[in-house]
């Protein structure tokens, strides 16, 4: 048989580790949910940088004016279609010594005789000098402060500096894409703002009154969310009377696109609250005497906020991406307001973009990397929402 | 017990006693975010053919993993990090810990000759496969057969695991099986390529204590018959009396004392098996007995009286095609409670021993019945209340619940936690908030400086303990604990009904205490009321409920009950309850 | 499982209800009525109209009605005449218009869900399986790549570089010789080639959400017990996860269905109308730009109406697959 051991130690107060890492530990004890979270969330390096470029494009789209070396509806026939200008950084004098002088390179013109098509060709002779902080176009920053300093640009104004080409009417496709972001930013957080009033309204009446309030609001979100969303966002964008203004169509644009951005918040915040009312320190808190109200706003909304944060940055793109491409069909914004898919319609075929891929390629890459910054940033945000999950 | 002489078709080489297994200075590490947690430390222990050895040890103890090590089933982020696991055969013995995760040597070791069983009945078999077609796939892996023999020798292994009409129940599925019966099910698979060592980590932990009787029963058996070796994990010290041969008791990662059974619980060495048996014992008496009249006055007046108290849930019919049929979850229950008493309610999963408890507070809606309070003033007619007059009755009557994790709010410090109902009754507020939850946290044992901390900060006892403070904020006059204690190890245990006992003295308060643990009520309550499919089956003092229980279910419940000490087995004289 | 499937069927009336509703909300939205553009149009070019045989017009084809009759009228006309109401702008029926860009509406998209499942699935496991390697990384960031592109920037992007480095016209189905060509090897073979652009185009968003869902899915599956007691069984690794825990993360593979089908239709209109395929797209947008208002709410109604029977298919396909649906 098995004979008695024992270890004659004094009994462990814990288990034992050893440390991986040297590094100060968190002080979690007194660390408030918020805190957690951002704890969790700046572990996530790639969330970190994603946040970091949302919030750039916010900026460019905030001081686009003054970003944009030039305005975007200045248009110069005599350069159409014109390819991007390289930024560089050394002149070569006639003695062949090198100097510091930021500059952009010239274009020779041809025009080919027998289909009349301009072509251009960078020409190295002509040194077009740049510099930040220049004197430019006269623009009223948010139409209200008059300037005319730009971040950067030719230091004579009748000089060009196109870094990203020009479109068919020789406008400047750089300063264009930056007054784009301001719309297409924008347009998403306009969009997901009335979603979520819409969704968090509409889920907490169908999650408050239960019944048949709920089974209603329950089917309206099975219709819209089984509807193809493209046919329909053609179907009522369509119905938007070309006499309408550009502020008016922006706003009715962003309207329809919510419209059916709603389903899915509802849709998360209905299920959370559910999950969250039969939680046990829900119930203790009714035990406890609260209010309805108390409930919600004390104990509820607390640990739903961050998950909802999460949920609308991920819708954001959708938004994004939808005024996009009804505005690259034709049938959404329209010029002469300046949006990523007012851009993108410049590049409708295959010819277009042959002769000038930069119409297709800088919006496009303005579209992927915000989307792709938000889908970064919302997963984030998702996993770090619930700082308590183990 | 009559002991079955089951015939099993292989010979047993050996004698019982030999050495099957043996663990040498087995060490496992778990790769943590930021730290390696060394859950087992130089662990060493032998398994013999025909005798089971107990690992026990409270949560977090390592006792699972080092199971689970043996079969090499360990998470991604864990590895032997030193030690050897030598299973003894024909050809000299074979070390497990350097295998790797590949080897058809390790495969055909995994079930073939170490099965296992574990925990969770609900989840460890393919909820999307029938019962059959999973036992017939070891069958297949490790036994020259074909599917005809397969599909019979399956039907003759649930057969000797005690499934009623095996030859239909081998094409259910899962969840068409009860907690016990799925259990059998996995201990038919677990020995289905008849293995020389069975592993059964917590394998009756989730089951109710009657299930739980007849699985050990079922496993011992089995054991003795085909000559196993059997490794059996568990935290109840009860459970180890009943089948251990011998025992080995771990502690943070370490097994810090090991011998005979009988060695262990009569003559402990180490302080914290001391301890550990103690709270264990201590829960087997009630300590109030003695010193309270277990008679009571007849013209006592009770504080809490319940009459014909019913809810069937399922009644309505829904109009595509539901099914109207209904459930009684709490079928004429009447029971008064005294002032100063705790009563306790007893029963198994499904007996309605929650739903009376909500029933009370009313967070679940009575069907019919009455619920009548004798406070201050004038009887209440709890079942009559509007919201607003419920408020002012669940300022009376609080509820204790039974996980210490999902009851506080972890966005919550402990004192708004606590500090809650007192801003909500609007009493106090301010530095004279401040004082009162620091009074509370003294009250259940805590220091009042931890009053900033937020809940994650805390032990599951602790928590307990937070939440203890938040029911008595409000100085109520009856607590109703529900399963408050069942989520704690068994040291906390004691500790955390220690605490009640003591605060009710301190305070006038009289206790409903629900729980499926017959010792913890026989520890706890001065009367017991017995609960079995919604319907009252005995009610009386804790004692006699205990040692001399009157209905056939009572007597099978109580019977059924381990008992920890090795010389006294509850198993030798069980009584059986056919319903 | 007859009773699941006829349950199923109930619940789906109140969805095509609504879904009606949108649709014949849309077809009246655009202000003024075809006969009002058709008089606009007559007075730019010249033309005198007489009023009355505008009012007969407008007669007979209910305009004046109350908007809940129009409604009746139309939806009627659906169901019991299989009447969609009349294209203007085409002056047929548009019963004679829809279905054959509906029926390759339908083929592109099921082409495409195949690629879909095809793609995902085995990335998906290999993903959950080899968690954090150099591969599952690879994967991710491919996925979350394919997410961020657009359909239409996308099908721009594939339709450039065909024409730059293939020299290959992407445009429609079939190369201008085989457009009215009988069916033939070659003509197939042609078919196929046009065909990987929109297949690709519209089928990588969902590649990419469902590998992440099967990944999120199998992860979870990988580590509860039954997946332990697969491989204490003696099972090896790759045949333990084959069969249960895939198994049972199909689920959300099928349910795809129902939330991948409205994406990829959606991803064929606006697929078609770039790549100028014979589907249900170009039509619709010209339809919708040019106020034929029947013809576009029909195609919208259809789409719908497309999805919810492929939401049908699913359920049923996953209480085939998963007992405890079947069972409840």
């Amino acid at each position: 048989m098995l004979e008695h051991t024992f270890i004659d130690e004094a009994p462990e107060a814990g288990p034992a580790v050893s440390a991986l890492k040297a590094g100060k530990p968190v002080q979690t004890a007194v660390a408030g949910p918020w805190q957690l979270m951002w704890a969790k969330f700046s572990r996530n390096k790639v969330a970190l940088v994603a946040g970091v470029i949302i919030l750039m494009l916010f900026l460019v789209g905030i001081f686009a004016e003054f970003l944009a070396p030039a305005l975007p509806e200045t248009a110069r026939p005599q350069f159409t279609n014109a390819p991007p200008q390289e930024l560089r950084l050394f002149t070569t004098d006639a003695e062949g010594n090198r100097h510091f002088q930021l500059h952009v390179t010239g274009y020779t013109m041809t025009v080919d005789q027998a289909s009349l098509r301009r072509s251009y060709a960078i020409d190295d002779s002509q040194v077009v000098p740049v510099g930040f902080f220049v004197r430019g176009a006269p623009y009223k920053l948010w139409g209200q402060f008059p300037s005319d300093i730009h971040l950067i640009g030719p230091l004579s104004p009748n000089d060009t500096m196109y870094l990203m080409g020009t479109d068919k009417l020789g406008r400047d496709l750089f300063s264009r894409l930056i007054h784009g972001t301001r719309i297409s930013m924008s347009i998403g957080l306009i969009g997901v703002t009335i979603s979520l009033l819409l969704g968090v309204v509409l889920g907490s009446i169908s999650g408050f009154y239960g019944g048949w309030v709920d089974l209603v609001v329950q089917r309206v979100i099975e219709v819209i969310s089984s509807m193809p969303t493209i046919p329909l966002w053609l179907g009522l964008a369509a119905a938007i009377p070309l006499t309408w203004s550009p502020l008016t169509v922006y706003f009715v644009i962003t309207l329809i696109v919510s419209l059916f951005g709603w389903t899915g918040l509802a849709r998360e915040v209905r299920g959370r609250f559910f999950a969250l009312r039969s939680e046990d320190f829900v119930t203790a808190a009714r035990l406890d005497g609260s209010s309805e109200r108390r409930l919600i706003f004390r104990h509820i909304l607390p640990s739903l906020t961050s998950h909802i944060l999460a949920v609308v940055t991920l819708a954001l793109p959708t938004m994004i991406v939808a005024e996009t491409a009804l505005s690259f069909l034709g049938i959404g914004l329209k010029a002469p307001v300046v949006s990523w898919g007012v851009l993108l319609q410049d590049a409708q075929n295959v010819r277009t973009i042959a002769n000038a891929p930069w119409l297709l390629i800088w919006p496009s890459a303005a579209v992927v990397l915000t989307v792709l910054a938000y889908n970064f940033l919302g997963d984030g945000l998702r996993d770090a929402a619930d700082p308590y999950e183990s | 017990m009559q002991m079955q002489a089951v015939k099993t078709e292989r010979n047993q080489q050996g004698q019982a006693g030999d050495v099957v297994l043996k663990v040498e200075n087995l060490s496992l590490d778990f790769r943590l975010r930021t730290e390696i947690l060394h859950a087992v430390r130089d662990v060493n222990f032998e398994l013999r053919r025909g005798q089971t050895l107990c690992l026990v040890g409270e949560s977090g103890s390592g006792k699972s993993v080092t199971a689970r090590a043996l079969l090499r089933i360990l998470d991604r982020n864990g590895s032997i990090a030193s030690g050897s696991i030598l299973l003894a055969g024909k050809n000299g013995d074979i070390d497990i810990a350097p295998l790797t995760e590949r080897s058809p040597e390790l495969l055909k070791i995994r079930g073939g000759r170490i099965g296992l069983i574990f925990q969770e009945p609900m989840s460890s078999l393919s909820p999307v496969h029938t019962i059959g077609s999973q036992i017939i796939e070891a069958l297949l892996l490790h036994r020259r057969m074909n599917k005809q023999q397969a599909r019979a020798e399956t039907i003759e292994l649930l057969r000797q695991v005690e499934i009623p009409n095996p030859d239909k129940m081998i094409d259910r599925y899962t969840f068409e099986f009860s907690g016990g019966m799925r259990q059998r099910a996995m201990i038919a698979m677990a020995l289905a390529a008849d293995p020389e060592i069975l592993i059964a980590d917590e394998p009756t932990t989730a089951l109710d204590v009657t299930t739980q009787a007849e699985i050990l029963d079922l496993i011992k058996r089995l054991q003795v018959s085909r000559g196993m070796a059997m490794l059996l994990i568990t935290h109840d010290m009860g459970v180890v009396a009943e089948v251990a041969d011998a025992v080995a008791v771990m502690h943070y990662g370490r097994i810090v004392e090991a011998g005979s059974t009988d060695e262990i619980f009569h003559n402990p060495k180490h302080a914290y098996t001391k301890r550990l048996l103690g709270s264990t014992v201590k829960l087997e008496q009630n300590p109030r007995a003695s010193t309270r009249a277990t008679a009571l006055p007849a013209d006592r007046k009770p504080v809490l009286s319940v009459r014909n108290l019913n809810k069937i849930y399922g009644a309505s019919t829904s109009w595509v095609g539901g099914n109207d049929f209904a459930v009684k979850a709490v079928d004429d229950i009447s029971l008064d409670l005294y002032p100063g008493e705790n009563l306790g309610i007893v029963g198994e999963s499904g007996s309605g021993k929650t739903t009376l408890g909500r029933l009370i507070l009313r967070t679940v809606e009575p069907t019919s019945g009455q619920v009548t309070y004798f406070g201050q003033g004038e009887p209440v007619d709890v079942t009559g209340l509007s919201k607003r007059q419920l408020k002012n009755f669940h300022r009376d009557v609080r509820l204790v619940f039974q996980d210490p994790f999902a009851s506080l709010n972890p966005r919550m410090t402990v004192k708004e936690v606590i500090g809650d109902p007192l801003i909500v009754s609007g009493k106090v507020r301010g530095a004279a908030l401040e004082k009162r939850v620091g009074e509370l946290l003294e009250l259940v044992g805590l220091d009042p400086m931890v009053m900033e901390r937020y809940p994650h900060a805390f032990s599951g006892g602790q928590r307990q303990r937070i939440g203890i403070a938040r029911a008595l904020a409000l100085d109520p006059k009856i607590i109703i604990a529900d399963e408050a204690t069942a989520a704690l190890d068994v040291s906390i245990r004691a500790q955390i009904l220690d605490l009640l006992l003591d605060i009710q003295k301190r305070l006038d308060l009289s206790f409903i205490f629900i729980s499926h643990d017959i010792s913890v009520v026989r520890y706890f309550c001065d009367r017991v009321a017995v609960l079995h499919r919604g319907k009252l089956v005995e009610m009386g003092s804790a004692e006699q409920i205990c040692t001399d229980p009157q209905q056939p279910y009572t007597k099978s419940l109580i019977s059924a009950v381990p008992h920890p000490d090795p010389r006294h087995k509850r198993m030798m004289h069980r009584t059986r309850f056919t319903a | 499982m007859l009773n699941y499937v006829i349950k199923r069927l109930i619940y789906m009336i109140p969805t095509l209800f609504g879904m009606s509703l949108i649709a014949f909300m849309i077809i009246q939205l655009p202000p003024g009525d075809y006969v009002t553009s058709m008089l606009a149009t007559m007075a730019d070019s010249g033309q005198n109209v007489d009023p009355e045989q505008l009012e007969a017009l407008r007669r007979s084809y209910g305009f004046d009605d109350p908007i809940w009759l129009q409604y009746w009228k139309w939806i009627t006309g659906i169901l019991f005449r299989g009447d969609f109401g009349y294209s203007f702008e085409w002056n047929r029926p548009v019963a004679d218009l829809i279905w054959e860009r509906m029926g390759s509406t339908l083929a592109l998209s099921l082409a495409s869900l195949l690629f879909v499942w095809a793609v995902s699935l085995p990335i998906g496991i290999y993903s959950a399986m080899r968690r954090h390697s150099v591969g599952d990384y690879g994967f991710t960031l491919l996925g979350f790549i394919g997410l961020a592109i657009p359909n239409f920037i996308m099908a721009l992007t594939l339709m450039y570089f065909s024409y730059r480095y293939f020299g290959q016209s992407v445009g429609g189905l079939f190369s201008p010789e085989y457009v009215e060509a009988p069916w033939s090897w070659g003509k197939f073979v042609d078919l196929l080639a046009h065909l990987w652009i929109p297949i690709i185009v519209i089928g990588t968003n969902g590649t990419a959400a469902l590998i992440r869902i099967l990944r999120a899915n199998l992860t979870d599956e990988l580590s509860k017990p039954y997946v332990i007691t697969a491989k204490a069984k003696g099972l090896p690794e790759y045949r333990a996860v084959v069969k249960y825990p895939v198994r049972i993360a199909l689920n959300p593979f099928v349910s795809a269905i129902g939330w991948v089908l409205p994406e990829l239709i959606s991803g064929v209109t606006i697929t078609a109308i770039v790549l100028n395929l014979p589907t249900a797209g170009p039509l619709l947008l010209r339809a919708l730009i040019s106020q034929d208002m029947y013809l576009a709410g029909s195609f919208i109604l259809l789409m719908g109406v497309l999805t919810l029977v492929g939401m049908l298919i699913s359920d049923i396909l996953l209480a085939l697959l998963d007992p405890r649906i079947r069972f409840n």
